[in-house]
């Protein structure tokens, strides 16, 4: 197992230099901005996925990505703190502490109560930027030129770099240590937080602790992911940052990538942008049709999302079993 | 001989329904408790009372001279009272082994130590050490959820002694499982209990199985201990043998030998 920890390792190494190197040297500029944006919904799912092995998913993180995106383009705005080292840490940090306070109340739920309570949130803060015209209401307003080390640039070419390599070596460190921490004592209490509940507690474990240590370690992800990509949009809105369409979107890539490794979202994430892309090139009324369609086939012949593919072919044994091939009798019985 | 576990004046109600009534119970280190009745005597109430799954309305436990009432299970099992359950509680999806290594990482860890890795080298050797010893090598990398009755079973118990309580209890340990299996799993886990020097008190159905295991029985009817002595003793006695046995597979043989035993005594019983 060691042996394959570190596999991982130097996967997610190779894997995020490769595609850094592709974007600088190779890569079209209209890719470079998709990845971008791809990788942006990655930081979220990869939270998203920790809540998933252990059998919780949220129809809500739009809040959290929402808080994220919100706090980078107000602390430009409002304070003019453009400083990305200072912008982004924020936006994790700031949802992370929201989520350290709703928590006391999501973590008693679980399945859809779970999901709905998250949306219920999430949307009392759409419905809050949608009233405040002072936030540009429905329009939103634009972030302001972000700048690193002080530096700041006017062209668009050399920014959209920048953020494209930001967004990798941050997704690289997001990868790495959440992939430490589900090889850690509490990343196995997951899964078995999923399995078993009661066993967890008659261990000596409050299950209550540890699913609130994830949704903060999610939300805090999901911030840092919003964070980015209010920069890589440049404006940040109610509609395409807070709705519950986007929550939507993280759970589509959360399953499209599937719970079998850290490196998933952002293929997924990859998959996802593309796949929209391509589906309203061709279709441009009926895009959903396609991706609902794709959805529906990973579903049905890859529940294990498309890393179990990568899996296969790389003859990996998949780590978190996805929920639906796990057997009937699996749920912790209340009590005989 | 001081008590290691001491429960005094426990009632529990749910609503209209009595299910422990002034429960006084002394239980001395190394001791091996069964606990017996009729289904709904009240015995698993006892055993979630005990491990902090269900608070008593009025009364005290005590643990090692600590009061422990009311406390969340996970404190409980902390301070050294583990349980397994009628149904095994364990991770399905999980295999034999990575079951055990998160039970022994969770017990190793506390607070910060849980973000170290689960899976070291000398864990590992632990957990294979344990499943040999309850005899559940051979199933080490089976997923759990496809295991037999019998094995899971003996992986539920190999899992809360993970934690080296003091004491365990365990809910019908045999319930699930066939005739011609049933003497062997008590060995195997008798055995292994033996060796850690743990006091149990275990729930059972089987005579059989609590004449042979145990030093001492506690029978349960409507939410009361009616009896509290030696099995000798106590499974000849009139109430035992009318309100607990009489429902039991076995209380044809069982009232059959008091009879013999007890002269007159056995013509109380007419379940």
């Amino acid at each position: 197992m060691t042996h394959s920890m570190d596999r991982t390792l130097v996967g997610l190494t190779v894997g995020f230099a490769v595609v850094a190197l592709l974007g600088v040297f190779v890569l079209p500029d209209w890719l470079l901005s998709q990845t971008l944006i791809a990788f942006s919904r990655a930081l979220a799912v990869v939270g998203l996925l920790v809540l998933w092995r252990t059998g919780l998913v949220s129809f809500g993180h739009a809040l959290y990505f929402g808080l994220g995106a919100y706090t980078v383009a107000m602390l430009g705005r409002e304070l003019g703190i453009t400083e990305v080292l200072i912008t982004l840490p924020a936006a994790a940090v700031f949802s992370a502490l929201v989520g350290f306070g709703l928590g006391f109340i999501i973590r008693k739920y679980r399945e859809i109560f779970f999901a709905m309570l998250n949306l219920a949130f999430s949307m009392v803060l759409f419905g809050i930027l949608v009233k405040t015209e002072s936030l540009g209401s429905t329009d939103g307003f634009s972030v302001e030129q972000p700048t690193i080390f002080g530096l700041g640039t006017d062209d668009a070419s050399v920014k959209l770099i920048a953020l494209f390599l930001g967004v990798c070596a941050v997704g690289w460190l997001v990868a790495v240590l959440v992939h430490r921490y589900l090889g850690s004592v509490l990343g196995s209490l997951t899964t078995a937080v999923r399995d078993n509940e009661i066993r967890v507690e008659y261990l000596g474990y409050s299950v209550a602790e540890a699913i609130h240590g994830k949704y903060v370690m999610s939300a805090a992800l999901t911030g840092l992911g919003g964070g980015f990509m209010a920069l890589a949009l440049g404006q940040v809105d109610p509609e395409s940052m807070v709705n519950w369409t986007v929550s939507g979107e993280l759970v589509f890539i959360t399953i499209l990538s599937g719970p079998g490794s850290v490196a998933a979202p952002f293929i997924g994430s990859l998959i996802f942008e593309l796949l929209r892309t391509y589906a309203y090139e061709l279709v441009p009324y009926a895009w959903q049709l396609i991706v609902g369609a794709t959805l529906l086939l990973i579903i049905f012949f890859l529940p294990g999302g498309v890393w179990s593919l990568i899996s296969r072919l790389t003859g990996r044994r998949d780590a978190g079993r996805p929920e639906s091939s796990r057997p009937e009798s699996s749920r912790g019985e209340a009590n005989p | 001989m001081s008590a290691i576990l001491e429960a005094t004046s426990l009632n529990k109600t749910f609503g209209a329904v009595t299910a422990a009534k002034d429960i006084n119970v002394a239980v001395a280190k190394d001791e091996i408790v069964g606990i017996i009745g009729a289904n709904g005597a009240g015995k698993t109430t006892f055993v979630n009372m005990v491990t902090g799954w269900l608070p008593p309305s009025s009364g005290s436990i005590k643990f090692d001279g600590k009061d422990i009432t009311g406390l969340a299970p996970r404190k409980i099992t902390r301070l050294g009272i583990c349980r397994s359950f009628q149904v095994a509680q364990v991770f399905m999806t999980a295999t034999v082994f990575d079951n055990l290594l998160i039970a022994l990482g969770i017990a190793d860890s506390h607070g910060f130590a849980a973000l170290k890795p689960l899976r070291v080298a000398d864990r590992e050797a632990r957990a294979d050490a344990i499943l040999r010893r309850y005899q559940i090598h051979d199933y080490r990398d089976q997923v759990a959820g496809t295991l037999p009755q019998g094995i899971r079973k003996l992986l539920d118990i190999a899992m809360a002694m993970v934690a080296q309580p003091k004491i365990l209890l365990l809910d019908e340990p045999t319930s699930g499982i066939s005739i011609e299996e049933k003497f062997g799993l008590m060995d195997i886990v008798m055995a292994a209990l033996k060796e850690d020097g743990v006091t149990v008190l275990f729930v059972e159905h089987d005579m059989e199985i609590v004449e042979r295991y145990v030093g001492r029985v506690l029978a349960f009817y409507q939410g009361e201990i009616i009896c509290d002595a030696p099995p000798a003793q106590a499974l000849v006695d009139p109430k035992v043998i009318e309100f607990v046995i009489g429902d039991e597979p076995q209380g044809q043989m069982m009232r059959e030998r008091a009879a013999v035993q007890g002269g007159a005594q056995g013509e109380a019983s007419d379940a």
